[in-house]
């Protein structure tokens, strides 16, 4: 089957050439090709020069001191700004540092070193986060509405609600990150430390983990942007209340933070709530520019050949 | 133990060696123990996921049948008199999917072509991460971009460019802008994953066809992308559910009315824009309009489960394996 697949290919390619070895000169069909496909992907730069472009000028009128200090103020646009939505995203940001990681990276450690993929429950762990990565996300939203801030746990709608449920959005990720730093490690390097006679967590904690950090915190950093940028399962898990206040801490008090402030900015018909929206769409969007450049840099700086 | 302890001949040297660890290393037995249940959490989120809807989605069908559910009925759940034809957002889910797919997979296929066979070393080097970039803008930003800047760009040219009955310019929020936008907002995804199947094909099969006289675009239409035909079928349901789970972009640029519609000129509800806007508003705990957010998360996350398990039996009967 496989066989005939690839044959049929190649008759196909063979009588498409016999055809052309006729013709000389520019081959029109071909350029005209050509064109088509850097069409394609001039689209995506030109849109997002376009975004970025739109964004810096509607929102630079805005872009001031009073932007990272004042409260939110629906009266007074001018000089109403995004400082507990600030506090917010670190608060919750935090809080989806110190779960994701350690469990990220422990179940990436599980699923490397020690599962054994002929055994049925470790092929459906797999399965279970890879179908975890194509969920849409707000239906996290959902489950973090209905278990965590509600239900067995009755959290509340406080900040650390809303850390747990982006850190099962974003768990997949840095697992998957996690799994193909620890991969690239050299097994040479295991089988001399097991040889020396450390036992195997003794060679993962002290060979492999060291060696597969960069690529460790590639997937953390990718991952954290993603959960800033992220806005619609916050929605349903108590961001959206208008907070005039900081937080008061991870398990009590309202929170907000930026990506659902410049969505509450951006529905609000007022021209100047636009230009609110699209300076801290600005400040966001070169937050995540800059934890992204530096992710790039570790993994080009660290990537090591063995 | 056996092996060690049984030689052919007496050993003269010593008591045996054993090879068994001198204590039994409980502490490792722990941490082994630690990581399955970090990895066994997946499965939790998985399970928990669907308990978390099924609960609340048994009891909403207690309170509205099945039958108003699916039946033709308006889509009004926070309303007297309700209604709860589900059919009116999952239309609004569809004519958003049809116009950004429109975009998103053409686009995002050319765009794998040109990276991958057509493009300088050079240029892939400065393409591939400006890709990157427009995959990690936030997309709440995408919504800003479409309501504020697409929408009223498309309200100014529509009456220049389209006639008869369409030619009724949009509102201020439409199907249009937000699948325009979404559909761009997709094309990096669609485009790496096929890209990676591009370039995971031989040379060999290229060079082979070349060495016949074939030209480059005959190389990338009838060597590479029938080669890579499951990677891009793999990209393009990626693409497409990815369009149908997304949320901000519809919640802010395609509307709030339930409409049976495919013009691009009118505005649609699709199931996450109902999601994300009735969270937004009051919902009180134990309504019907409470529950109904759970009955559309489940339908919203069988589709995606069922378009999944699609895109994984089509990845199976395409695969091609290269040595």
């Amino acid at each position: 089957m496989r066989q005939s697949g690839r044959t049929r290919v190649a008759v196909d390619a063979a009588r498409a050439s016999a055809s052309t070895l006729e013709r000389r000169g520019i081959d029109v069909k071909g350029e005209l090709f050509r064109a088509v496909l850097l069409f394609c992907v001039v689209i995506g730069v030109v849109m997002l020069a376009t975004l970025l472009i739109y964004v810096t000028i509607a929102g630079w009128p805005r872009l001031d001191v009073n932007l990272f200090t004042q409260m939110p103020s629906t009266r007074d646009p001018q000089t109403s700004g995004f400082l507990p939505a600030i506090v917010g995203t670190i608060y919750v940001m935090f809080g989806v540092l110190i779960t994701t990681v350690p469990i990220g990276v422990s179940a990436a450690i599980y699923l490397e070193e020690y599962a054994d993929a002929s055994k049925w429950y470790n092929r459906f762990i797999e399965t279970n986060i890879q179908n975890l990565a194509a969920v849409p996300s707000i239906v996290f939203g959902i489950l973090g509405l209905a278990f965590i801030v509600r239900g067995p746990w009755g959290l509340g709608f406080v900040a650390f609600a809303g850390s747990l449920t982006l850190m099962m959005m974003v768990l997949p990720t840095v697992i998957i990150a996690s799994r193909e730093a620890i991969r690239g490690v050299p097994s040479t390097l295991r089988q001399a430390s097991l040889g020396l006679g450390a036992t195997r967590w003794q060679t993962v904690s002290r060979q492999v983990l060291p060696v597969a950090f960069p690529g460790v915190l590639t997937g953390t950093i990718l991952a954290m942007s993603r959960a800033i940028g992220e806005t619609a399962p916050l929605l349903l898990v108590g961001a959206t209340t208008f907070v005039r206040f900081l937080p008061e801490g991870l398990f009590e008090g309202a929170y907000s933070v930026m990506t659902v402030q410049i969505f509450q900015w951006a529905m609000r018909p007022q021209e100047e709530f636009r230009t609110l929206a699209a300076a801290g769409s600005i400040v966001l969007v070169a937050l995540l520019l800059l934890m992204n450049s530096v992710a790039i840099w570790l993994r080009n700086k660290y990537s090591r050949e063995y | 133990m056996a092996l060690l302890t049984a030689p052919t001949e007496p050993s003269s040297v010593g008591p045996p060696l054993s090879l068994e660890p001198s204590s039994r290393r409980l502490g490792e037995k722990f941490i082994v123990a630690l990581l399955f249940g970090a990895a066994a959490l997946a499965v939790l989120i998985t399970v928990g996921i669907v308990l978390a809807i099924a609960g609340p989605t048994i009891e909403f069908f207690r309170q509205v049948p099945f039958s108003r559910f699916f039946s033709t009925e308006a889509w009004a759940p926070n309303f007297v008199p309700d209604g709860f034809g589900v059919y009116n957002i999952l239309a609004g889910t569809a004519a958003i999917v049809l116009y950004s797919c429109m975009i998103a997979l053409p686009a995002g296929l050319g765009a794998a072509i040109y990276l991958n066979e057509y493009a300088s070393h050079r240029a892939r080097r400065i393409l591939k991460p400006v890709l990157e970039v427009l995959e990690g803008i936030p997309t709440v930003v995408y919504g800003l971009f479409a309501l504020a800047f697409v929408a009223p760009l498309l309200q100014e040219i529509w009456p220049t460019f389209v006639p008869g009955k369409l030619g009724d310019p949009p509102g201020f929020q439409f199907v249009l802008s937000a699948g325009v936008v979404l559909g761009i907002m997709i094309i990096p995804t669609v485009a790496s994953v096929s890209q990676d199947a591009m370039s995971a094909i031989p040379h060999g099969l290229r060079e082979a066809a070349y060495g016949l006289g074939s030209t480059k675009m005959q190389v990338a239409t009838k060597v590479v992308v029938p080669s890579a035909f499951s990677g891009i079928v793999a990209s393009f349901v990626l693409g497409l559910s990815r369009a149908v789970g997304e949320t901000m972009v519809v919640l802010m640029a395609a509307g709030a009315i339930a409409n049976l519609t495919l013009w691009p000129n009118d505005p649609v509800l699709t199931m996450t824009a109902f999601i994300g806007r009735t969270a937004t508003g009051d919902v009180g705990f134990g309504t019907t309009t409470y529950y109904t957010l759970f009955a559309v998360a489940a339908l919203l996350f069988v589709i995606t489960l069922v378009v999944n398990m699609i895109s994984i039996a089509l990845v199976r009967k395409f695969r091609e394996v290269y040595e």
